[in-house]
């Protein structure tokens, strides 16, 4: 009974704090913008501008909830629950301290890119279901990248794997005790990077969005809470990416015991996120040719390259 | 300019039955020749002769039918007027083609200049000239339904002559009709031998059009076929307003036509009137002239730069830009009292004396504003997605620029130097010390980089105004400077009678045509002006860079996708009321 409540508080625990830092990395990631940008950013409504996502949120959620008559109704407001779902299930596997997690998976790792890869269904399927040039412009470019850098995105892990001999992230954690898999792994490492802002279809990697070109991409057709949705589903996918790079290279909760584990964790994953977002204040956009061959030339064959030395190097030791 | 023998050249070749000479007070060569002749004239100056004139600068016409004091002139109704220009001479050469009737009919030349398409449509728009053998005439600034020809005499001015306007239901169906997408119509194919086109409408509301400009795109994926631009939704009438306003009081329309150029344009249209005036500025208003011209370069330059990373997905440096222009605007704003269409030049010189301070709010920025620049080469031009962007995106060579009428940094990123400032100084550009940046590719890249390295020689252009700024008055004592210098209004009657007669009807200038042209932030920037003695002009010819440079854009973006579409358009670097007047 006590292990059933246990679990119930971390679920809810989890989805709780997980759906407050979306909208909390709004606000920070306008703040930091600013900051970059030598403007002031979001600081009336409230103490430092806190509440303005509160206000944007009222909003969103009293706007016109609009399907516009050409779209394919169930599919158009399917996709941007997709991209919530899966992120959110995603962070079922991820251990924020020892003995917190949601779900002490075997298959872990495994999880998540199953989940990722369904990830990309949303953006597909949301530009198509618009019935708009430009939306099935941006989905088609959101296809091509996704489908091209989830496979060196796995890839990039398997050294991660070898070396702890678990797909179990727990057991990834504890295989860092010593030394952080980001020394042994560091091309693992920026490739996972690399491959996981295309994931979120970040900046430099946000060509389905593309706003200059292509006005909002996917989501040009949406409003209200259904664009809210995938607006959230993006700082879901960011936080996400940060804690999985911590976990898998950073040692995960490891750090000086001054600190209780779960700070460590949430500290390093904040790294991550700033970092995330200074790269969006100061990388131009590539052509999306340029960023498939980039993916199909550079990193693909490197990330082959690192497992080939990974298990050089495991069997030789 | 010397008489550079053109119109001997001409007589040995055609007979000198076929040419009536006019003078002009801008001393261009001008003959008027029949229309019969006029299309082998044009290809003999563009083809045949040595050192040609290679360039169709500009293609307008006159509504002659209400002009006064034509004298020398042949009979005609409508002048359509062809304005060459020769590099190699550094001569232009004006054509008239005299048209009699109420809506006649000319021959076209898009098969001589490829930039003849647009200025043709243009004239059959505006006055009902039936371009004969053109490939696609249709109005171009105005929309298609609308009736009657807006610079004809006969068409209103103003919205009261116009009576009230109704949109029945008929009408409303027609005009929705209108709007309804063809692609045939625009002259584009729906399919290939094995695929559909798609048709992708950008603009007129777009993040990546800078201002109401719609492309159609006929694509194949993402890949560019062809591009129909669709102009006209910025077209106030500047033109028409001209002929209603006086010579003065048009000072602030100028103003708006290149928006981001601000007094850069009164400076085209007052030396133009200067011309026709025959004032002579003092220098110290030349000077106040010049530093103000090169600061709304930087501010224009700066609007360019920031836009551009944009466009290229680069978020922050357009705020770092701003910023910098605000400092700029700061400097602008303390002197005129206004930023962006300050209307501060005036017929005879500028409107007021420096205040004092302005040179250390210039100091201060002179040296501020390098380093700035600096910075901004590591974090845009070395970029290497940036580069990867821009490189090898939307080339044209100098031959190309030259037929479809490039003028400015697109030129000059072609290997060409060309400046107005250096070749036909103005307002004293010859006694300052600068130089002409030009590039070898004529790509998105080497474009920007002659933009960023023209701020640095606009940045010197500034020192040395700060550091020679001249002594003496700001305006003309000349009596048609308008408004006067009021210190010596109450003591003699003369000056008194010429402020009053200067404000209330404005100034008379006297009759003559003329044209100058000035090297304006994003091309030449020229006024071509015909008075018949009146208080306002007769016909105002407005010359813009961006028109000929937007009539390019399909020509260099055929091939590329849709990414590269916005490096093209960001580079060419267009305002939208520049294109549309």
């Amino acid at each position: 009974m006590s292990e059933t409540l246990y679990y119930i508080i971390v679920v809810f625990g989890v989805v709780t704090l997980m759906m407050t830092i979306a909208p909390g990395l709004i606000w920070f990631e306008r703040r930091l913008l600013a900051l970059w940008q030598d403007r002031y950013g979001p600081n009336r409504v409230g103490p430092f501008g806190l509440m303005q996502v509160l206000a944007d949120m009222i909003k969103i959620f009293f706007k016109e909830d609009w399907i516009p008559p050409f779209a394919d109704k169930k599919v158009f407001v399917l996709a941007p629950a997709i991209v919530v779902v899966t992120a959110l299930m995603s962070f079922a596997i991820v251990p924020f301290a020892p003995g917190i997690s949601v779900s002490n998976l075997n298959i872990g790792l495994l999880f998540f890119l199953g989940m990722s890869s369904l990830g990309a269904y949303s953006v597909v399927l949301g530009g198509w279901a618009s019935n708009n040039k430009y939306s099935l412009l941006g989905s088609l470019r959101a296809a091509a990248q996704m489908l091209s850098y989830e496979v060196f995105m796995g890839l990039s892990l398997m050294g991660v794997v070898m070396l702890t001999g678990s797909f179990n992230m727990n057991d990834i954690v504890l295989a860092q005790k010593n030394r952080w898999f980001i020394i042994p792994q560091f091309i693992g490492f920026v490739i996972f990077m690399i491959a996981g802002l295309a994931e979120t279809h970040r900046l430099p990697f946000d060509i389905p969005e593309a706003e200059s070109e292509l006005i909002a991409g996917y989501h040009s057709e949406y409003s209200g809470m259904k664009f809210g949705m995938f607006f959230v589903g993006e700082y879901l996918g960011i936080t996400l990416i940060s804690s999985l790079i911590v976990t898998l290279f950073f040692g995960g909760w490891f750090g000086p015991s001054f600190l209780p584990p779960v700070v460590w964790f949430f500290l390093k994953t904040f790294i991550f996120v700033s970092l995330f977002i200074l790269l969006r204040a100061s990388l131009p956009r590539p052509r999306y040719d340029q960023l498939l061959s980039y993916g199909w030339k550079l990193l693909l064959p490197l990330s082959l390259l690192n497992l080939l030395i990974t298990g050089a190097i495991i069997l030789s030791g | 300019m010397a008489d550079s023998g053109i119109i001997d050249e001409l007589k040995t070749k055609f007979g000198g039955r076929e040419f009536i000479e006019q003078k002009t007070h801008d001393e261009f060569p001008t003959l008027w020749v029949s229309k019969e002749k006029i299309v082998d004239v044009l290809r003999f100056l563009k083809i045949e002769i040595s050192k040609p004139y290679r360039m169709l600068y500009d293609l307008t016409a006159i509504d002659e039918r209400t002009r006064a004091g034509r004298r020398e002139m042949p009979d005609s109704d409508f002048t359509v007027v062809y304005h060459l220009l020769s590099f190699d001479r550094n001569d232009d050469i004006r054509v008239k083609v005299a048209l009699k009737g109420k809506y006649p009919s000319l021959p076209t030349i898009t098969k001589l200049w490829s930039n003849a398409n647009w200025y043709e449509r243009e004239i059959y728009d505006m006055f009902g000239i039936k371009i004969e053998g053109h490939p696609h005439l249709k109005r171009i600034l105005m929309p298609l339904t609308w009736e009657g020809h807006p610079l004809r005499k006969e068409h209103p001015a103003r919205a009261t002559e116009m009576g009230q306007f109704q949109l029945p239901e008929e009408k409303e169906k027609r005009e929705q009709q209108a709007l309804l997408f063809n692609p045939e119509e625009w002259g584009l194919k729906k399919e290939s031998e094995d695929s559909d086109f798609m048709f992708l409408n950008v603009g007129p509301q777009h993040p990546g059009t800078h201002g109401v400009l719609r492309l159609v795109l006929q694509l194949l994926g993402e890949e560019i076929v062809d591009i129909v631009p669709d102009i006209g939704f910025h077209h106030r009438g500047a033109e028409k307003m001209a002929e209603r306003q006086t010579w003065h009081t048009y000072i602030p329309y100028t103003d708006r036509i290149d928006y981001l150029g601000g007094v850069m344009n009164n400076l085209a249209y007052l030396l133009t009137v200067e011309k026709l005036a025959g004032i002579k500025v003092p220098e110290r208003a030349q000077v106040i002239r010049i530093l103000l011209c090169e600061l709304f370069r930087l501010s224009s330059h700066l609007v360019w730069y920031g836009t551009f990373a944009q466009d290229i997905g680069q978020l922050s440096p357009v705020f770092y830009m701003f910023t910098d222009r605000e400092k700029v605007f700061e400097i602008i704003e303390a002197i005129c009292g206004d930023r962006m269409h300050p209307n501060w030049f005036r017929i005879g010189g500028v409107t007021d004396d420096l205040p004092n301070g302005w040179d250390t709010m210039v100091k201060n920025f002179v040296s501020y504003f390098p380093k700035r620049l600096r910075e901004y080469d590591k974090m845009v031009m070395k970029n290497r997605i940036f580069k990867a962007r821009t490189i090898g995106i939307g080339i044209y060579n100098t031959e190309e620029a030259i037929e479809w009428g490039i003028t400015g940094p697109g030129l000059r990123a072609t290997g060409l130097e060309w400046d107005f400032r250096k070749k036909r100084p103005y307002s004293g550009y010859d006694q300052f010390d600068f130089e002409i940046p030009t590039a070898q590719n004529g790509d998105c890249y080497d474009r920007a980089v002659v933009r960023v390295e023209e701020m640095r020689q606009s940045t010197r252009i500034i020192e040395q105004c700060l550091k020679n700024m001249p002594s003496g008055p700001y305006k003309s004592h000349h009596p048609l400077a308008t408004p006067p210098l009021k210190e010596r209004t109450m003591h003699d009657i003369e000056t008194l009678i010429t402020h009053f007669l200067g404000v209330s009807w404005g100034p008379v200038i006297p009759e003559g045509e003329a044209f100058s042209g000035i090297e304006a932030t994003k091309g030449n920037n020229g006024y071509y002006l015909i008075s018949d003695g009146n208080t306002s002009s007769y016909r105002t010819r407005v010359r813009t860079p961006s028109f000929p440079h937007m009539q390019m854009v399909p020509f260099i973006s055929r091939g590329y996708t849709i990414p590269d579409l916005l490096s093209i358009l960001g580079s060419v670097d267009f305002v939208l009321a520049d294109i549309d007047r």
